[in-house]
């Protein structure tokens, strides 16, 4: 029976993170009486007294703030209570956390953790990925995990990294998604074959992921055996392994929920054409949210984010090619 | 009396000897400080040698030595800002990184990666600004805040500056905001210069005086004349007392005027020569050197030396970074991170 969730995943690795190294220490809006927006640090401050703090709301001060306390030795967690407000800190984020080390050769030991993506009835300011964003500049880590075992081991070994970590949880999966336990954790910036298959790889991540696995069952009773690829980490992103997977098929789907201008979808995609143009039967495909801002209504939300029904579709269309 | 001085907290008592003590080290401060800056304007000027731009802090040095002769190297944190050799040398930097960092060779703090005033050693407490001004108070406050964390804040305090424009950023208010919240030891020194690079102080803010805004963030408010050694060595004497003693922020408003262009790009031609006479217009260095004079705290000699030794110092940092290596692509590791096995395209 699964007992625990994706959510809990989180609280239970900033626990363990609070319990096993005393630099650690959490910072956030409404985080420490409350147990945060989420609850993602639900008891946290009482059960670590001194350790979990109420910030005011200054995402800029927020993130400087962090970064000072890394120079000196701190491993802080900060909650962005959406990953929308990082906007607010994005200055703090790509040009002083992302630079300090390039620098100045100090690390910063940062994790800033951002409640992304869409949920039903979350409209425009608070429904957004942001992992792309990030991801375009260099010295920050970005991780994306879609599963309750990538929550909590990669959270962990954020805290452990000598680097600022972009730690992109997804909120559609907080209470959805559930497991067992949080079995084996798998290194940061490897990607993994979360289904195997012979007919056409869809390169995914976060909440996409589950999307992308319900569109290959479907096409799966049709006779089609479809890959997925979990990048797990879009920065650093595993070529190799998406490489391996377009080598065994030959056909690329790039599914994400961030806007669809560039970004790691576009990546992969330039990768793939670039490094194993000869590997494809197909052109590259990608599939990314429509080009305007995030809709309030669940009708138009759904029609705004990739689907499974969505997914399908565009998988159908590569593999007619 | 204007409202700004009714918010100034009163000098604590302090030894003449104590004073006349601080006043020399930062006079010294000041004249290796123009001592160097004259010279990299030279080089600059002369061309080729100084990669970018040149950012001085000719007519600020009283009041940036005043809050750098308080911080102690290695102890206590600092996150100076353009316009502060004098204080970085007060510090406790040396004259040689300030080159090394300028002609961009390979064995300076900044290894030719950034460059000029962008330099620090922030494992030394020592941060090193960027651009986006406002930015670094929360980085200085959240260094002091891992300390109370980690139970070694002791007697530490952390200072950091910005000029009349920067206190208009979003950074600088929730910097100084969320220090005042965590009641930490920092003393925040704001350069009134009257430009924000060409845009005067009317365009900048509508509040009588900078020092006004203290009250609202609940720091300590402390207004000083920025060409006046004396008066600024006393009020930072002041400031980083209270800070240290717990009683939180403190913000120092200096009155001063920059003797010079944003930077040795940049004529000024938008100063009125008018306001160049004006008293925020002298310089703080011959007030400084005439204070000494007539307190009898130095003699014509003494400045004599002291210009020499800076001469010197400044000569022979100069001829020592000439023959030192300057960095090579080929030789770059090209790594942002400092974990070597996620760095992209590359074997750990």
């Amino acid at each position: 029976m699964s007992t625990i969730t994706y959510l809990e995943a989180i609280r239970e690795a900033q626990y363990e993170a609070l319990r096993d190294n005393p630099d650690v220490f959490l910072y956030g809006q409404d985080i420490a009486t409350f147990g945060g927006a989420f609850k993602a640090t639900k008891n946290l401050g009482r059960e670590f007294p001194g350790r979990v703090f109420d910030s005011p709301i200054s995402e800029d001060a927020m993130i400087g703030m962090a970064i000072g306390a890394a120079v000196e030795g701190a491993r802080p967690i900060v909650e962005m209570q959406f990953a929308d407000f990082s906007s607010v800190g994005f200055n703090q984020i790509v040009n002083q956390a992302a630079t300090l080390y390039w620098r100045t050769n100090t690390p910063c030991p940062i994790t800033i953790r951002l409640p992304s993506g869409g949920t039903a009835g979350s409209g425009p300011f608070h429904s957004q990925s942001m992992e792309s964003i990030y991801a375009h500049y260099p010295g920050l880590v970005i991780l994306t995990p879609a599963t309750v075992e990538d929550a909590y081991w990669m959270l962990l070994d954020s805290v452990k990294l000598d680097d600022p970590v972009i730690f992109c949880e997804h909120k559609f999966l907080y209470y959805h998604l559930k497991a067992d336990g949080f079995g084996q954790g798998m290194p940061i910036g490897k990607a993994r074959i979360a289904r195997p298959g012979r007919d056409a790889t869809v390169v995914t991540y976060s909440a996409m992921l589950h999307e992308s696995l319900k569109a290959a069952e479907e096409l799966r009773l049709d006779g089609y055996e479809v890959e997925v690829v979990d990048l797990r980490s879009v920065k650093p992103m595993d070529t190799d392994t998406i490489l391996a997977s377009v080598a065994r098929t030959g056909r690329l789907l790039v599914v994400g929920e961030s806007f669809p201008w560039g970004g790691a979808t576009s990546e992969v995609v330039a990768r793939v054409a670039s490094e194993a143009f000869h590997l494809l039967d197909a052109p590259p495909m990608r599939l990314n949210s429509k080009d305007t801002p995030i809709p309030y209504h669940p009708n138009l939300w759904k029609a705004h984010r990739p689907t499974t029904a969505s997914i399908s579709a565009e998988l159908r269309k590569l593999l007619r090619y | 009396m204007t409202s700004a001085d009714k918010i100034v907290t009163p000098a604590f008592d302090e030894s003449t000897e104590e004073l006349r003590h601080d006043f020399l080290k930062a006079l010294r401060c000041m004249i290796l400080s123009r001592t160097l800056e004259e010279k990299l304007s030279s080089l600059y000027r002369a061309g080729g040698r100084i990669v970018g731009g040149v950012y001085l802090g000719r007519g600020q040095e009283a009041f940036s030595a005043a809050a750098g002769i308080q911080l102690r190297w290695g102890k206590d944190i600092f996150g100076p800002l353009i316009r502060d050799q004098a204080g970085r040398i007060a510090y406790g930097e040396p004259v040689i990184d300030t080159m090394r960092t300028y002609l961009g060779v390979v064995t300076g703090p900044m290894r030719g990666r950034d460059g000029n005033i962008h330099r620090g050693q922030p494992k030394q407490g020592y941060m090193a600004m960027i651009s986006h001004l406002g930015s670094l108070l929360s980085v200085v406050a959240g260094a002091l805040f891992a300390r109370r964390l980690h139970g070694t804040l002791g007697d530490t305090a952390g200072a950091t500056s910005i000029g009349d424009g920067g206190t208009s950023t979003g950074a600088f208010h929730e910097g100084l905001n969320l220090a005042a919240v965590e009641k930490l030891p920092l003393v925040v020194s704001v350069a009134n210069n009257q430009y924000a690079y060409s845009t005067p102080t009317h365009r900048q803010y509508a509040c009588e005086d900078l020092v006004q805004r203290a009250v609202g963030y609940g720091v300590g408010g402390h207004s000083v004349d920025g060409t006046d050694l004396l008066a600024c060595v006393r009020i930072f004497r002041t400031a980083f007392q209270q800070a240290r003693a717990g009683a939180g922020p403190q913000m120092v408003v200096g009155r001063l005027l920059r003797l010079g262009g944003h930077g040795e790009h940049d004529d000024a031609s938008y100063v009125p020569n008018l306001q160049k006479h004006t008293h925020e217009g002298r310089d703080c260095l011959l007030v400084a050197q005439n204070q000494a004079l007539e307190l009898a705290w130095a003699t014509p000699q003494d400045l004599e030396k002291w210009h020499k030794e800076a001469r010197t110092e400044v000569d022979q940092a100069l001829a020592l970074v000439t023959k030192e290596p300057v960095p090579d692509p080929y030789r770059e590791n090209w790594r942002a991170l400092s974990t070597s096995g996620l760095v992209e395209g590359q074997e750990p």
